[in-house]
């Protein structure tokens, strides 16, 4: 039925964001300097809040599902959705803000598409989270600069993390069979249609900060069949640890 | 309880929500933060309609809690009260008085309409400092103390000051 789909289609956009904010969580009074730590803070609420939105209307469309507590906090591993990119660890400064600017990238793009969706809550969202994420996308474009143009290690680092993280693009522009169903009922965006332009600017980011591309090796791209990496499991222990430990508690 | 809810006309309820302040920023309210965006009785039951200013922002919690109060304290007991996301929150509708109280308060206004072109391209902008008005200021902190803002200081008086974001 469509609604289920379009309430799994929900919860799959859900999760990126989810994922993505509990790592950054994870930086709270860590982060290297003062003004980083409220940065990351801040984007790891911005996208816990638009979670929250997509979890919501999963809920409300959902036979499975009551709210969206049980959608965050109560499913097992497999069946999370979220792209294999935002659950990699936030290793040193470097990995951290590379993974943030290769997102944030295509996070802007998709919202700019997912506004002209003809589901008008999903719309709606989108609206709503695009003006979030432009603060997204300059403060790690910026960092990527900065450090890729900074000194000879601050090179060393971002050019480290973009070889690591590089294999992992790819699964943010290719439509899982879901996605491919929901742009079909012009719910979705097209992800194909983003590739172009996300590695034009992606690609040209990274030439104006000295960082050499990697070669297009073989890529990851089964997190949206919610086949994760071997950090995932530890990523939900922490993420599930309260209601896990005592069921139904309410903040 | 009918009797008390029918003497209370939507003036009235606006006057309310007009004394709930925003509980980060207390000297401006919540109605002129944007948040409160329609008030409406519908058969007898009101209805009040609010948007989020960001999607994570903590206070928003807190503002429902505070307007359920503030009803209930005038024996408002018949009402709802419904969260809209479209069309999403701008500092595009705060008043100009709305800014100057902001600005009395210590926080720099937000210095542009969002339809402004250096705000659509992202390009820095010239803030001037609430305490001492030199434009002679740098941004610390593209993120601060809360969501809507973020950490600037002044070259001049020495003062870090809050920027309430374009947003």
């Amino acid at each position: 039925m469509l609604k289920q789909k379009i309430s799994a289609y929900s919860i799959l956009l859900g999760d990126q964001s989810l994922i993505l904010g509990q790592r950054l969580g994870e930086l709270c009074g860590h982060g290297p300097i003062l003004e980083v730590d409220i940065a990351m803070t801040n984007i790891a609420l911005d996208l816990l809040g638009q979670a929250r939105l997509y979890y919501q209307l999963a809920a409300e469309l959902s036979d499975t599902y009551e709210d969206e507590d049980q959608i965050a906090f109560l499913r097992r591993e497999k069946d999370y959705n979220n792209c294999v990119l935002v659950e990699m660890p936030n290793g040193d400064f470097g990995d951290t803000i590379v993974r943030q600017y290769l997102f944030d990238v295509y996070h802007l793009m998709f919202l700019n598409q997912l506004k002209e969706s003809n589901e008008k809550r999903l719309k709606a969202i989108a609206e709503k989270s695009i003006k979030e994420v432009r603060y997204h996308l300059n403060f790690s474009g910026d960092w990527i600069l900065r450090l890729g143009k900074g000194t000879e290690v601050s090179n060393q680092k971002i050019q480290k993390a973009v070889d690591t993280l590089w294999p992992y693009t790819k699964e943010l522009v290719q439509s899982s069979e879901l996605e491919t169903e929901m742009h079909g009922f012009g719910i979705a965006p097209n992800l194909a249609d983003l590739e172009d332009e996300y590695y034009r600017q992606v690609k040209s980011k990274f030439a104006e900060a000295e960082i050499k591309l990697p070669e297009d090796k073989w890529s990851q791209i089964q997190g949206k069949k919610g086949l994760h990496s071997e950090h995932f499991g530890y990523l939900l222990s922490d993420l599930q640890y309260l209601q896990r430990s005592y069921p139904n508690s309410k903040w | 309880m009918v009797d008390v809810q029918k003497q209370i006309n939507i003036e009235e309820i606006w006057e309310i929500l007009e004394a709930v302040p925003d509980p980060e920023i207390p000297v401006i309210s919540i109605v002129e933060l944007g948040v409160v965006r329609d008030v409406k009785i519908i058969n007898e039951q009101l209805k009040v309609t609010i948007t989020p200013t960001y999607t994570g922002c903590p206070a928003m919690d807190m503002i429902s809690v505070m307007i359920k109060a503030a009803l209930e304290d005038r024996k408002i007991e018949n009402y709802t009260l419904e969260t809209v996301l479209s069309p999403p929150w701008t500092t595009d509708w705060m008043s100009d008085e709305t800014k100057n109280k902001l600005k009395s308060y210590g926080i720099a206004p937000p210095a542009e309409n969002t339809q402004d072109k250096n705000s659509l391209l992202g390009k820095p902008l010239q803030i001037a400092c609430p305490q001492c008005e030199s434009k002679n200021t740098v941004m610390q902190s593209q993120f601060g103390s809360t969501p809507c803002k973020s950490l600037y200081k002044c070259n001049d008086c020495l003062e870090p000051f809050d920027y309430f974001k374009c947003h």
